[in-house]
């Protein structure tokens, strides 16, 4: 994992905003335990003091759902010997939000991870990430035992390499000591009392802890409050960044003329250029085009690109990546990945766009996680979005001028085989 | 409220739900079972989750305990949204 | 003849009647488990006839059971035929029918209630069945001479035949079956050949 740099250029700006919260303002810096006092200090609320101050902020998870913290922390609380989950296993190939949050700021994520567990009740507490960050969270956790700052144990359990590992059934398969696959279980993991909560939301409630509520409030809007990290693709290395929930999309991407923009990760979906100077980044305005947040990725796409090559590419990807473990999935996914292949290239079938849309609905809501849904909400966006290029591809032309492919994928991709590679 | 739902990892596609519950249960082009809940929306395409016809709850009864893999259950909740 | 007689007779026909059932119903549920169909049939109808024909069998071992208790010729005490080894007369073979009872009753039982069972439990139970079956043929052949002659032979023979055969199919599909690790793998390789169209990609257009 490269060390990834906060947002460079219009720094000033962030400055002066406020900005940013949550990474450390120098970019390139990873804080150490002194760093971290010095810039945030003491903290203020704990326990119900603070489940009340997170109620009154108005926090919503990071990790994509955006569902209300005070909700899920009330409700763990209530369950009865609770434990707590750090999600800090970003599986998603295009964020490297928590990647940048657990290199710079990891002192954060663990002041939220010990306070949500005390607020609760919990005796144990987890940190959940890929393999090639434990390093540095080790770190971290010495220099805070070194000085008995956490009265709960903290222990730091590996995810695979899997774009489902981060799921919260599968989280929760993982840790309990089986392969990180998701489960079905008629109760919401809340309910049975473990607490899922994404590193940077664990980390936003840190600071809410010491700033309070009216401060979080600051930024934002009234009904989606603070700040977010984002992860933009917009030409050259991903960058992430923190920007105020409902700030312009295109001011936030910086990519005056992109033909269209990917909203929300890989899960996500498609929206036109035209859409994208009316919009800003708030599920509010968002959800009116059908789109959502998620965990923050926005990726431009060029104009010399091709909006269907880079959907069927993602696609593939997310097809291998399907757990196997629902009929409807496994049968449906790989045969939405072939079609597109199909639709991306030279005079596809006519039949073939009818199927990809009949097998976007049967997949939909019939797995045991949403991994279904939100592949077939990508693929249906990118077939509205990207329309007038079908057309082309059924004449044979494609008006893409470059190859290079612009969508992240893991490095060396190869689809899993064996069981231990869940593990 | 009480629903009907697959556990779609244990589900095989046998398919007797779909023979014992037909008002309710369908089968998709792969064998698997679509249980259909109601008004659907292009966000909601399978429906909203609603209350079992209580004219209908003793034949579901029935195909719950049918199911050779115990997938299909009738729970007292309705399942987690659809995440927008 | 007598009516001890008559009893003792009752006892060996409904047991021979019991094993013919109980064979028909552990093939009818391998049949359920690889999804057979009967021609014309519906598909549950492999599971009514599994599960009426259980319950019919449970019937005729009670008879069984209850003929051989009332006989007085010999001395079989009723609790003997469901706690296994407490019999006089022939302990261990008749111990064996207890055990096997013991085994049909619990699943049964746990049948009754699926609905509201843990499957994995339901699923333990019921895996029994593949004890219970030759615990029965050999309670069935030892405890009396009656099916190692002549046409019971042949047909206690056929019976474990049609067992055999049930019990291998099902183990072959169990050791087909792809780990699931590797079927997604499998269906993205069937999807690729499924598109009949070649995924050649289209050469860009030259810049202007």
């Amino acid at each position: 994992m490269t060390g990834v740099k906060s947002a460079v250029g219009g720094a000033a700006r962030q400055a002066a905003a406020g900005l940013p919260r949550l990474l450390p303002p120098v970019p390139g810096d990873a804080e150490d335990l002194n760093a971290h006092l010095t810039r945030h200090g003491r903290l203020r609320y704990h326990g119900t003091a603070l489940l009340h101050a997170v109620k009154a902020a108005g926090l919503t998870g990071r990790g994509g759902a955006a569902f209300p913290t005070h909700v899920k922390l009330t409700a763990a609380k209530a369950a009865g010997r609770p434990v707590v989950v750090a999600n800090g296993a970003e599986s998603e190939p295009a964020s490297e939000k928590d990647a940048a949050l657990l290199y710079h700021a990891p002192h954060l994520v663990l002041d939220g991870l010990v306070l949500a567990a005390e607020a609760v009740g919990a005796g144990r507490a987890y940190l959940y990430l890929h393999a090639g960050h434990a390093g540095r969270i080790q770190q971290a956790l010495t220099e805070r035992r070194r000085v008995r700052l956490d009265a709960v144990a903290i222990t730091v359990a590996e995810a695979p390499a899997r774009f489902l590992a981060g799921q919260e059934t599968a989280l929760v398969s993982r840790i309990s000591g089986g392969p990180a696959l998701p489960t079905f279980d008629s109760r919401r993991v809340t309910e049975r009392g473990i607490l899922v909560q994404n590193v940077e939301t664990l980390a936003h409630l840190a600071l809410i802890s010491r700033y309070g509520p009216d401060w979080f409030r600051e930024r934002g809007t009234r009904d989606e409050p603070g700040t977010m990290l984002l992860t933009l693709h917009a030409g050259g290395r991903p960058r992430v960044t923190e920007q105020p929930i409902g700030v312009p999309l295109s001011a936030a991407l910086g990519v005056p003329d992109a033909a269209a923009v990917l909203v929300g990760g890989y899960h996500g979906t498609w929206l036109p250029a035209a859409a994208v100077p009316a919009l800003t980044l708030d599920n509010a305005a968002l959800r009116r085009h059908g789109a959502s947040l998620g965990a923050g990725v926005l990726a431009a796409l060029p104009h010399g690109s091709c909006g269907l090559v880079e959907t069927a590419r993602v696609t593939r990807y997310l097809a291998a990546e399907s757990a196997g473990q629902c009929g409807p999935c496994l049968n449906g996914l790989p045969r939405i990945a072939a079609a597109l292949a199909e639709l991306a290239g030279p005079r596809p079938r006519r039949s073939t766009l009818h199927d990809v849309e009949r097998w976007a609905g049967l997949v939909t809501g019939r797995g045991a996680c949403h991994h279904p849904d939100g592949t077939a909400r990508f693929v249906r966006s990118a077939l509205t979005v990207f329309g007038a290029e079908l057309k082309r591809h059924a004449s044979g032309e494609c008006t893409a001028t470059d190859r290079e492919p612009v969508l992240p994928l893991p490095p060396g991709y190869a689809a899993p085989t064996t069981d231990e590679e869940w593990r | 409220m009480t629903v009907l739902r697959v556990d779609p990892i244990a589900c095989e596609g046998h398919g007797t739900c779909a023979e014992l519950l037909p008002e309710l249960v369908t089968l998709d082009e792969w064998g698997y079972p679509i249980i259909h809940w109601g008004q659907t929306s292009p966000q909601t395409p399978l429906g909203e989750p609603r209350q079992l016809p209580p004219g209908l709850e003793r034949v579901a009864r029935k195909a719950v305990a049918a199911c050779p893999v115990l997938a299909l259950k009738l729970v007292s909740r309705p399942p987690r949204k659809l995440e927008a | 003849m007598t009516s001890s007689t008559a009893l003792w007779y009752a006892s060996r026909a409904t047991g021979v009647v019991a094993l013919i059932l109980l064979t028909v119903v552990f093939a009818a549920g391998i049949g359920i488990s690889r999804q057979v169909r009967i021609p014309g049939l519906p598909r549950f109808a492999v599971t009514d006839l599994h599960r009426n024909l259980s319950l019919l069998a449970v019937a005729f071992v009670a008879v069984h059971v209850i003929s051989a208790v009332l006989d007085t010729f010999v001395s079989i005490p009723v609790l003997s035929a469901v706690i296994p080894f407490a019999s006089g007369y022939e302990r261990f073979w008749l111990g064996l029918g207890a055990v096997c009872f013991d085994l049909m009753l619990a699943m049964i039982v746990t049948s009754l209630v699926r609905g509201r069972l843990n499957r994995h439990a339901w699923l333990a139970v019921h895996l029994t069945a593949y004890l219970s079956w030759p615990v029965a043929f050999l309670h069935s052949i030892y405890s009396s001479g009656d099916l190692r002659h002549g046409v019971l032979l042949e047909l206690s023979l056929g019976c474990a035949a049609i067992v055999g055969a049930a019990v291998t199919w099902r183990l072959v599909s169990v050791a087909r079956r792809l780990p699931r690790a590797q079927r997604v793998a499998a269906q993205l390789a069937a999807a690729q050949l499924a598109a009949a169209q070649t995924t050649r990609t289209l050469p860009p257009r030259t810049a202007r």
